[in-house]
């Protein structure tokens, strides 16, 4: 399971993604399987939607310093056709949520959601006494990974975005369709 | 048929385009309807609330020294600013005598907050205008401040560092240095920025002339900030009501009378000098003492009501507190600076083309959540 420059004891969570190996590989399409997950982890596009302070941490992590664009994530989208993931940075209220699902809806496949920060999780600061947040974009869209903190730093960001890599790398055509028909995405 | 095929061609029909809430220029989820007549905008509606997450009602339900933990979540960008509102706010009504250690070290982080929020409005700025050049240099630099919050306040953006009374912590022992070797480092860097966006000749065509403001209309709309201050209205909230250690420190306020997008950029590169002339001043002169002085365990602010105004990054937030004698308040309100300036794109945005309707946004430099709040 090698991404470049990181060993596979470096990551945390790794028994989870052995759960997600196992589940039912087929010989004949291994390899294909390999190519084209080769292909799509090295290549994700983010979509450029970002709602409250995650999305400047998001910036921050396409800046000079943290430098996205190492993994293949360099260019950021603005329109949803073209984007292999949305980070869902920031709150997502109740007149978002509509926006989001939409957004979401009109992404082409294979799509993934990233969940940044502790407002997108859960609400975050807001979980108590609000009115009108959304307490986890888990209740709109079906989530892949998730990034804690308040905000994340860019790091995290990143180290989210490589365990994404690595649960694309585990993919075969059969758990993909698997995975849509269980979150009812059309 | 024919009466369709007339409607279509009819040239005073106004033709209606949705900008947002998913547009990268906006910053965020704020929704635009244009009304256009060809490329030509005639009026521009904005939709709020698409990250609206209830803050004033919520602080009905918490503590005063919980309520300043979501000030940094409404305009981000100035967040140790946001957080001294609050506690000033606090200690107004409290009436405590505030050492002047805290004063100078809240001032220093407040201009540092200034200066990160000015450089982000320049890398986005030049970004949205097609110079993605901007973006790396005024992030690159950013980073810098971010590393010296960080190392203080325990966090790079979302800092809290503030608290009724005082701070919550000791300055980090590096702090000085850090933010000397900064001082001389951006000194260095700045005029780079002027070399490479303000004397652009496409940038100033894209910029001059753009979304004007007038001196009547700025003052009638309440347009506060570096926005404001293009256009000559004299509204600094440092110079006219000086809070913390602004009363001690000379410094010029900037302003302009042209109030197009080109001036409102240049008051903010023109404040990033004069930021760094604050600190100058204060930075070797923090006397020793506590860095808080001790409160009541639960705070509870006398009947009445409190009104603190400061200066933000992006024009002057009010925080206005009623208080029935609790450890909660009775209502809490936030006259924040970018719910007023957004009201007047409407305005200055009339009658430019479409593509200039992305440089009259970003001029104004607008941060959604402390719109919607």
């Amino acid at each position: 399971m090698g991404i470049k420059g990181m060993k596979e004891e470096d990551f945390h969570d790794n028994e989870s993604l052995n759960v997600l190996r196992e589940s039912g590989s087929n010989v004949l399409l291994a390899t294909i399987d390999d190519i084209i997950n080769w292909g799509r982890k090295n290549s994700l596009w983010p979509l450029t939607f970002a709602t409250s302070c995650c999305g400047i941490e998001m910036m921050a992590a396409g800046a000079p310093r943290h430098d996205f664009a190492r993994f293949g994530m360099e260019v950021y989208r603005a329109s949803p056709r073209q984007a292999d993931v949305i980070v869902v940075a920031g709150t997502i209220v109740n007149k978002m949520a509509p926006v989001l699902k939409r957004l979401y809806d009109q992404m082409s496949e294979p799509k993934y959601v990233v969940a940044m920060g502790a407002c997108a999780i859960s609400g975050g600061p807001f979980f108590l006494n609000s009115y009108s947040v959304v307490k986890g974009v888990d209740h709109i869209i079906p989530v892949d990974v998730f990034v804690p903190g308040c905000p994340p730093r860019p790091e995290a960001l990143l180290y989210g975005m490589l365990q994404l890599q690595r649960k694309i790398e585990t993919e075969n055509i059969l758990s993909r369709k698997k995975r849509n028909e269980s979150h009812n995405v059309k | 048929m024919e009466e369709a095929v007339k409607e279509l061609i009819d040239e005073n029909q106004e033709y209606v385009i949705n900008m947002g809430p998913q547009h990268p220029s906006t910053h965020g989820v704020l929704r635009l309807v244009v009304s256009l007549k060809g490329e030509i905008v005639k009026n521009v509606e904005p939709h709020i609330g698409y990250i609206h997450r209830g803050i004033e009602k919520m602080c009905e339900s918490i503590t005063y020294p919980q309520i300043i933990h979501l000030t940094d979540r409404m305009d981000y960008l100035s967040a140790h600013i946001n957080n001294e509102a609050v506690c000033l706010a606090v200690e107004k009504a409290l009436e405590t005598d505030i050492p002047d250690r805290i004063k100078i070290i809240r001032t220093i982080m407040s201009e540092l907050t200034r200066i990160q929020s000015h450089q982000l409005f320049w890398a986005t700025y030049g970004m949205d205008l097609g110079g993605l050049t901007c973006f790396f240099y005024g992030l690159r630099d950013r980073e810098k401040i971010l590393d010296i919050f960080e190392e203080t306040c325990g966090s790079r953006m979302i800092v809290s560092y503030n608290c009724p009374g005082g701070l919550m912590y000791d300055i980090h022992p590096n702090f000085q240095n850090r933010v000397k070797e900064f001082i001389k480092y951006f000194r260095r860097t700045l005029p780079e920025y002027d070399q490479l966006l303000t004397g652009n000749v496409i940038f100033r065509e894209r910029t001059m002339n753009v979304g004007r403001l007038s001196l009547e209309d700025a003052i009638s709309y309440g347009v506060t900030g570096p926005s404001g201050r293009a256009s000559g209205f004299s509204c600094d909230v440092r110079k006219h009501e000086p809070y913390s250690a602004y009363d001690r420190v000379k410094f010029n306020e900037i302003t302009f009378n042209d109030g197009d997008s080109y001036h409102r950029y240049l008051v903010r590169m023109k404040e990033m000098w004069e930021s760094m002339d604050i600190i100058e001043q204060l930075i070797d002169n923090i006397p020793e003492g506590p860095y808080a002085v001790k409160m009541k365990p639960v705070i509870k602010l006398p009947e009445g009501e409190y009104y603190q105004r400061v200066e933000t990054a992006r024009g002057e937030l009010g925080v206005y507190i009623i208080s029935d004698g609790n450890k909660n308040p009775y209502r809490v309100k936030f006259r924040s600076p970018n719910f007023v300036n957004l009201s007047v794109l409407n305005l200055i945005s009339k009658d430019f083309k479409i593509a200039d309707l992305v440089t009259i946004g970003g001029s104004l430099d607008l941060v959604i959540p402390d719109i919607d709040r």
